[in-house]
C-alpha cells in the first residue's frame, strides 16, 4: 500500500455527447475512460501508450485532477482524491506536477522564465531554487529574464520541466512532451528526463504514442485502446512477448531503419 | 547590416513620442489654462470681432488665432476647452474601462451564470442606437459635465466588456491556465496574475481609444448644445459657433477642429505606441 503512489480502480470519465443530443432532453453520455484500474509504484516510470483518441490525455489529466472522474477511486498516497474540491486539492498540488505537450501554450507569454518558475514556489525570481532548477535542466541562469517567445522549442520545454521539478513533487505527469519538437531536441529532452528520473528518484507517468521512446524511458507500460487498458506489463515483457493483438499492431508500427534500402 | 527590428522599434518610438508630446501639451494647456491663456476666454469685445489669425492681414497683436464673432480670443478658448476635453477623456475613459473590463474579465473567466447575465445585458444594451441613447440620457439627466461623463460610461462600457470577455475567453483556453491550477493557484489569483497580464494590452489599447472617443462624444454633444453651459468654452461648442460664420471667419471653426483631431489621433496612437514599447511579446 505505502509503496504505491497512485492506486486507480474502475476509473470512469464520460462527457455529454453534444453531437448526438436530441432536441429536447439530455445528451447521451460519451464514455472516454471505461473503468480503468492500475497502480503506480513509488519511483516507477510508467509509460502510457495508445492510438490517437484512446484517452491517454484524459487519463493523465484525471490523475492530476484537472479532470474530475465520474466514477471510480483515485487514491493518491492512500487518500481518495477523485472528488476533492479545488480548495481540497490545493495542499496536494505541489506534490503532483505536470509537464504539458505544448510549451508555447503552457508558459505564460507575458511572464519571464524566472517568474514562471518562481510563482508556484511562492518565491522571488532571485530565489536559489529557481537558479537550481534552471541549472538542472541545463539552461543558463540568465535565462530567468527571458520571455517564452525568446526561447527555442526545446528550451521552452526545458522551462516546463524546470517549473515542475522546482516544486520537488512526488509525482510528475509528462503528456507527449516531445511530440512538438524536432528529432534532435527530442533526444536531448528525453536524455534530460532520463537523467532527472535517475537523479531525483521521480515517479513519472510518460504519455506517448511513440513506443521506441517508451522503451528507453519506462519500466512499465500500459496500453490503452478506446478508453480501456488492453495490456499492462513490464517494458521488457511487453516488447518481447506482446500478449494483445493491439499491442502487436502498435509494435509493428514502429519504423525500424532498414539497412537494405538504398537512397 | 540592416537590422529590421531596429527600424520597427524606431518607428514605434516616433509614434509614442509624437503622440506623447501632443498629449503633454494638451494636458499642460488644460491644467495651466489660467496662467498661459493670452486673453480672457469669455471676454467679449465687439470692436475686436472676427479678427483673423496673427499671420493674416488685419490681425491684432495678442490674438494669435484670431477672434470669433463676439470678439473672444480663439486661442484662449481652445486652451480652456482642453479642460473639458481632458476631464471627459480621463474620467469617462477610466470609468468606462474599469466597469467594462471588470465585467468582461468575470464573464470570460468564470463563465456560468455570471457570463449569461452579463452577456445578456450587453446584448440588450447594444440594441440601442448610441447617439440617440446619449441624447435621451442627457435629456433625462440634464446638461452638465457630469451628465456627459455618465452618458459616455453608460453607453460605452459594453465596448470594453465584449472585447475583454472575448480575449479572456481565448486566454482561459490556454494551457498556462491549467498549469496555474496544477501549481495550486486560486481562481482569483489565476485571473489576476496569469490572465490579466495577457488581456492588459487589449485593455490599454481600448482605453486610449475610448479616451479619444469620449472627447469626440463630448464635442458632438456640445455641437448639438447638449453638453455643458455656455460660459465654459468647449471645442464642440466652438465648432458649432464657427460653423455659422465659416465664410467670414474660417479660423473659428478650423482651429478647434485641428485641436480635436490631433487629440483624438494622439490618444489612439499613444495606446498603440505603449503596446509596441512595453508589451514583451511584441517587443
Ligand atoms: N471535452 C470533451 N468532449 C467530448 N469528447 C472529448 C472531450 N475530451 C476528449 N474527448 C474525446 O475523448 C477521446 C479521448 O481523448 P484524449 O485526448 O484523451 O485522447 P488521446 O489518447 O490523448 O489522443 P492523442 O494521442 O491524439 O492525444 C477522444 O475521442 C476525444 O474526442
Ligand atoms: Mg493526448
Amino acid at each position: 500500500m505505502a509503496d504505491s503512489i497512485f492506486q486507480v480502480s474502475d476509473l470512469r470519465v464520460d462527457v455529454p455527447d453534444m453531437t448526438r443530443k436530441p432536441l429536447f432532453g439530455a445528451a447521451p453520455r460519451l464514455e472516454i475512460l471505461k473503468g480503468i484500474s492500475f497502480e503506480i509504484p513509488r519511483g516507477a516510470v510508467l509509460g502510457i501508450v495508445g492510438g490517437s483518441g484512446s484517452g491517454k490525455t484524459t487519463l493523465g489529466r484525471t490523475l492530476v485532477r484537472l479532470v474530475e472522474p465520474n466514477a471510480g477511486r483515485l487514491l493518491f498516497d492512500g487518500r481518495d482524491i477523485a472528488h476533492l474540491s479545488d480548495a481540497g486539492m490545493r495542499p496536494l498540488r505541489p506534490r503532483i506536477q505536470m509537464i504539458f505537450q505544448d510549451p508555447m501554450s503552457s508558459l505564460n507569454p507575458r511572464l519571464t522564465v524566472g517568474r514562471t518558475i518562481a510563482a508556484p514556489l511562492g518565491a522571488k525570481v532571485s530565489d536559489a531554487r529557481v537558479k537550481a532548477a534552471l541549472e538542472q535542466v541545463g539552461l543558463p541562469a540568465d535565462f530567468a529574464g527571458r520571455y517564452p517567445h525568446e526561447l527555442s522549442g526545446g528550451q521552452r520545454q526545458r522551462v516546463g520541466i524546470a517549473r515542475a521539478i522546482a516544486m520537488r513533487p512526488d509525482f510528475i505527469l509528462a503528456d507527449e512532451i516531445v511530440s512538438g519538437l524536432d528529432v534532435s531536441s527530442q533526444a536531448q529532452v528525453l536524455m534530460l528526463l532520463e537523467q532527472l528520473v535517475a537523479d531525483l528518484g521521480l515517479t513519472l507517468v510518460f504519455i506517448s504514442h511513440d513506443l521506441s521512446v517508451i522503451r528507453r524511458l519506462c519500466s512499465r507500460v500500459i496500453v490503452l485502446r478506446a478508453g480501456e487498458i488492453v495490456e499492462d506489463a513490464a517494458t521488457a515483457d511487453l516488447f518481447e512477448r506482446p500478449r494483445h493483438a493491439y499491442t502487436r499492431e502498435l509494435l509493428d508500427a514502429i519504423p525500424i531503419p532498414d539497412p537494405s534500402v538504398r537512397w | 547590416m540592416l537590422d529590421g527590428r531596429g527600424l520597427i522599434r524606431r518607428r514605434a518610438g516616433a509614434r509614442l513620442w509624437l503622440s506623447g508630446l501632443w498629449l503633454t501639451v494638451f494636458v499642460l494647456a488644460a491644467v495651466l489654462a489660467p496662467l498661459i491663456s493670452p486673453q480672457d476666454p469669455l471676454a467679449q469685445d465687439l470692436m475686436l470681432e472676427r479678427l483673423p489669425p496673427a499671420w493674416v492681414a488685419g490681425s491684432e497683436p495678442g490674438y494669435w488665432l484670431g477672434t470669433d464673432s463676439l470678439g473672444r480670443d480663439v486661442l484662449s478658448r481652445i486652451i480652456y476647452g482642453a479642460q473639458v476635453a481632458l476631464a471627459v477623456a480621463l474620467v469617462a475613459g477610466l470609468a468606462t474601462c474599469l466597469i467594462g473590463s471588470a465585467l468582461g474579465l468575470v464573464a470570460g473567466f468564470y463563465r456560468g451564470w455570471a457570463d449569461r447575465i452579463i452577456s445578456r445585458i450587453v446584448d440588450i444594451w447594444m440594441a440601442f442606437p448610441p447617439v440617440l441613447f446619449a441624447i435621451l440620457l442627457i435629456a433625462v439627466l440634464g446638461t452638465g459635465l457630469t451628465s456627459v461623463i455618465l452618458a459616455i460610461v453608460i453607453i460605452d462600457w459594453t465596448r470594453f466588456c465584449r472585447v475583454v470577455r472575448a480575449e479572456t475567453l481565448n486566454q482561459s483556453k490556454m494551457d498556462y491556465v491549467h498549469s496555474a491550477k496544477v501549481a495550486g493557484f486560486t481562481r482569483l489569483r489565476t485571473l489576476l496574475s496569469e490572465i490579466l497580464p495577457n488581456v492588459l494590452p487589449v485593455i490599454v489599447a481600448l482605453l486610449t481609444l475610448e479616451m479619444g472617443i469620449a472627447v469626440i462624444v463630448e464635442a458632438i454633444l456640445s455641437f448639438v448644445n447638449l453638453s455643458i453651459s455656455t460660459d465654459q468654452p468647449t471645442w464642440g461648442g466652438m465648432i458649432a459657433e464657427g460653423r455659422t460664420s465659416i465664410h467670414q471667419a474660417w479660423w473659428v471653426l478650423v482651429f478647434p477642429l485641428i485641436a480635436l483631431f490631433f487629440t483624438v489621433l494622439s490618444f489612439a496612437q499613444f495606446g498603440e505606441g505603449l503596446r509596441e514599447r512595453f508589451d514583451p511579446v511584441l517587443r
